[in-house]
């Protein structure tokens, strides 16, 4: 084990490579591009024997790696943004063909206006792609996913692609100590790769991406949910045997403070170190709050979620998104989950906030817990406060007019 | 590079019972290829007819995979670099045959980046000049006159316009690259087509073929007439037969001995007939005009790059 001060970029590039990454195709995109390149310069230096396709697009990254992965290889790829919504049409397709491959998201808004800075509006739309998606904090955080991505995507009752999601900069580009094993410590969580699926074999021809009649199709569906399900209990197995080699032990979401907690705040991403702060903060102050960060979103953990918040008297969710005309797409889940749990029903209060870069700061984590306890103490919400922008401009909201009337 | 029908094998690695058009020229041309393949090929094909043809209830006897329309290109990328990556990519033919829609329009950018990146396989576009799996729509490979439903014909409108005159040269925008091996291919010149094939497959780097596909339907012909009229095309100059190598070198293949006027092709054809109505007559001459240039500038290059004798 070494303790390297790195950005989350590389560490990403370290696990890739222990993880011995036998194909990776890459478009270069802000912030994405220092996993590419520190993966570029293993390879040109011989670090790393794998093939590297410097494709022309994103939607060709991932349809080599597609082939690549169809071909029985280990095959990665990154991307984020513009690039992610690029590979949209890639991302069922390599669902659907039930192949493991692994992605890093280095999350970035989407355009239009341009921006290239963080929230989460470029991966949560994909999570109905079939894909299995994780949501880390920090960049150990990075490096664990990246490895027990391929160790539960390539399991035999998985076999579907996973999706790691960094936050933009402040994971990919912030530069920490993390813990990088030794490669034969590696070997013994993730053993060396075996094509143990279907895929292009001249021994037993197969073919691939067949059409399917609506009396079939249903069940292709069907089969990709009930394995993308299997994932949790998997997931949980996995993070036993990952803390026994290397450890430290993963979850598929971490509850802080929450037992005795009132006011409980839920998100995801670089943002809830914040959030655990302010928890600190709180509570020294004598407040019962907590919070529950989300990692792994696709397969949502229902019964987590519900076990975790069962006993808040209000449920706050800061979604780093927005689903236009509805509110938070995390909101929507937590929301969903809450509502057919065995408690009692508690008011749930959605708070946007951290868009294309805005900073999420203690006194944003602060002004939702008060405004989540106001909501407590009267029991209901309106539909007025369900949805809050906590750190909401007044003056630039007034000034451009947003939402009136556009055009002439 | 010799190659004789006699010398073909009699295994087909295809089986029967496809749902494809009868005396499909797109059929046809997958099949003599596989003959030259063999069995220890992968084909991946874009989504057009020949997915349809082979894709549904499993048709081939070896490795097949329906890509998406637009990245045939890059999956057969991400296979070469995984079989060389697994130290298995010797003795395997991998083999891209996409139609018209999937190459020279939502395809070219993918496979512009496979042939760049110097990739090892041979891709044939099957060009039945339209989109024809979805009802003949045009598409870029259309050429100029045509009745497609989506350039339909009128008063006012002459079936696709295409005011250059010329549907996209793939052959030399593939050469343009500088690949090793770029050629075009015909069903009515068999030997000359399987030859291509085996002369590409030696090769180890990108190569294409270009092979005119009558589309009967599309084309409106009689299910007998998809070779005597890819013949015509080539009697005709429409489609000249010739092969570029490493960008540069360009050879013709065959020059008919006398060149037949473009009305014996365009006459026998349903998408061309109101070309022969007063409203649109005066489209052949402008037709005619282009097949003369192009075919003289062939030649030209021809005369300026050719080494005969290399076939």
């Amino acid at each position: 084990m070494t303790r390297c001060f790195i950005s989350g970029s590389m560490a990403v590039a370290e696990a890739a490579q222990l993880a011995g990454v036998q194909v990776i195709a890459a478009y270069p995109i802000t912030p994405q591009t220092g996993i590419v390149e520190a993966l570029a310069r293993k390879v040109a230096t011989g670090l790393l024997g794998a093939e590297m396709i410097p494709v022309e697009s994103e939607h060709s990254a991932l349809s080599a790696v597609v082939g690549a992965s169809l071909a029985g290889a280990r095959a990665f790829t990154a991307t984020s943004s513009q690039g992610l919504a690029l590979m949209h049409e890639v991302l069922p397709y390599a669902s659907g063909l039930r192949l493991p491959i692994v992605m890093a998201v280095a999350n970035r808004s989407l355009a239009s206006p341009v921006t290239i800075f963080n929230d989460h509006q470029d991966s949560l739309p994909e999570r109905d792609s079939g894909w299995i998606q994780v949501y880390v904090e920090n960049a150990q955080e990075a490096f664990d996913y990246l490895l027990i991505a391929y160790r539960v995507a390539e399991d035999a009752q998985v076999l579907l692609p996973f999706m790691v999601c960094l936050d933009g900069f402040s994971v990919s580009h912030t530069y920490e100590p993390v813990d990088i094993p030794a490669v034969e410590l590696v070997n013994t969580f993730l053993p060396p790769f075996r094509a143990n699926y279907p895929h292009l074999d001249l021994a037993e021809p197969k073919v691939f991406n067949v059409m399917a009649f609506p009396e079939h199709f249903e069940e292709f569906q069907r089969d990709k949910h009930e394995s993308n399900r299997k994932v949790l209990g998997l997931l949980n197995e996995v993070y036993d045997h990952f803390a026994r080699v290397f450890g430290r032990r993963r979850q598929n979401l971490e509850a802080y403070r929450v037992e005795d907690a009132e006011l409980v705040l839920v998100g995801m991403g670089s943002m809830m170190g914040t959030v655990r702060g302010v928890v600190d903060d709180l509570r020294a102050r004598g407040q019962k709050v907590g919070m529950v960060r989300m990692v792994c979103f696709r397969p949502l953990p229902v019964q987590e979620i519900q076990a975790v918040l069962q006993g808040a008297g209000a449920i706050g969710v800061l979604d780093r998104d927005v689903s236009f005309g509805a509110g938070g797409i995390l909101y929507q889940d937590i929301a969903r989950s809450m509502y057919n749990s065995q408690g009692k029903r508690v008011p749930a209060v959605n708070f946007i906030a951290g868009l294309g870069g805005r900073d999420v700061n203690p006194a944003t984590i602060q002004k939702c817990f008060y405004r989540l306890a106001s909501v407590a103490s009267s029991g209901y919400i309106t539909s007025a406060e369900e949805l809050q922008w906590p750190d909401e401009n007044e003056a630039l909201l007034r000034a451009w007019g947003v939402g009136d009337k556009h055009g002439n | 590079m010799a190659i004789s029908l006699k010398s073909l094998p009699e295994e087909e690695f295809v089986a029967p019972g496809r749902g494809g058009c009868a005396g499909c020229p797109a059929v046809l041309g997958a099949r003599m290829a596989s003959k030259v393949l063999g069995k220890n090929t992968i084909q991946v094909t874009s989504t057009g007819c020949m997915c349809v043809n082979y894709g549904y209830y499993a048709a081939t006897r070896f490795p097949f995979v329906h890509t998406l329309f637009e990245n045939a290109g890059s999956i057969i990328s991400g296979i070469d670099a995984a079989l060389k990556a697994r130290g298995e990519r010797e003795g395997i033919n991998l083999f891209a045959y996409c139609g018209d829609g999937g190459t020279v329009d939502i395809g070219l950018q993918a496979l512009s980046g496979a042939v760049e990146r110097g990739h090892r396989f041979l891709y044939i576009c099957y060009d039945n000049e339209g989109y024809m799996n979805t009802g003949t729509q045009r598409s870029g490979a259309t050429p100029p006159g045509a009745r497609t439903s989506t350039t339909p014909v009128s008063e006012i409108s002459p079936g696709e316009g295409r005011p250059f005159r010329r549907k996209k040269d793939m052959v030399r925008i593939m050469a343009a690259h500088g690949i090793p091996y770029a050629a075009s291919a015909s069903l009515a010149y068999p030997l000359d087509y399987l030859r291509k094939i085996k002369k590409a497959i030696a090769i180890d780097g990108p190569t294409f073929i270009h092979l005119q596909s009558p589309c009967l339907n599309g084309w409106g012909l009689a299910e007998s007439q998809g070779v005597a009229v890819a013949r015509l095309a080539v009697e005709t100059c429409v489609f000249p037969l010739y092969e570029v190598e490493e960008g540069r070198v360009l050879n013709i293949n065959v020059k008919p001995r006398e060149k037949k006027p473009v009305t014996e092709y365009l006459q026998v054809q349903g998408r061309f007939r109101h070309l022969f109505t007063p409203r649109w007559q005066g489209e052949i001459a402008k037709f005619q005009a282009e097949v003369d240039r192009n075919w003289e500038m062939l030649l030209a290059l021809e005369q300026a790059t050719g080494s005969r004798g290399n076939q």
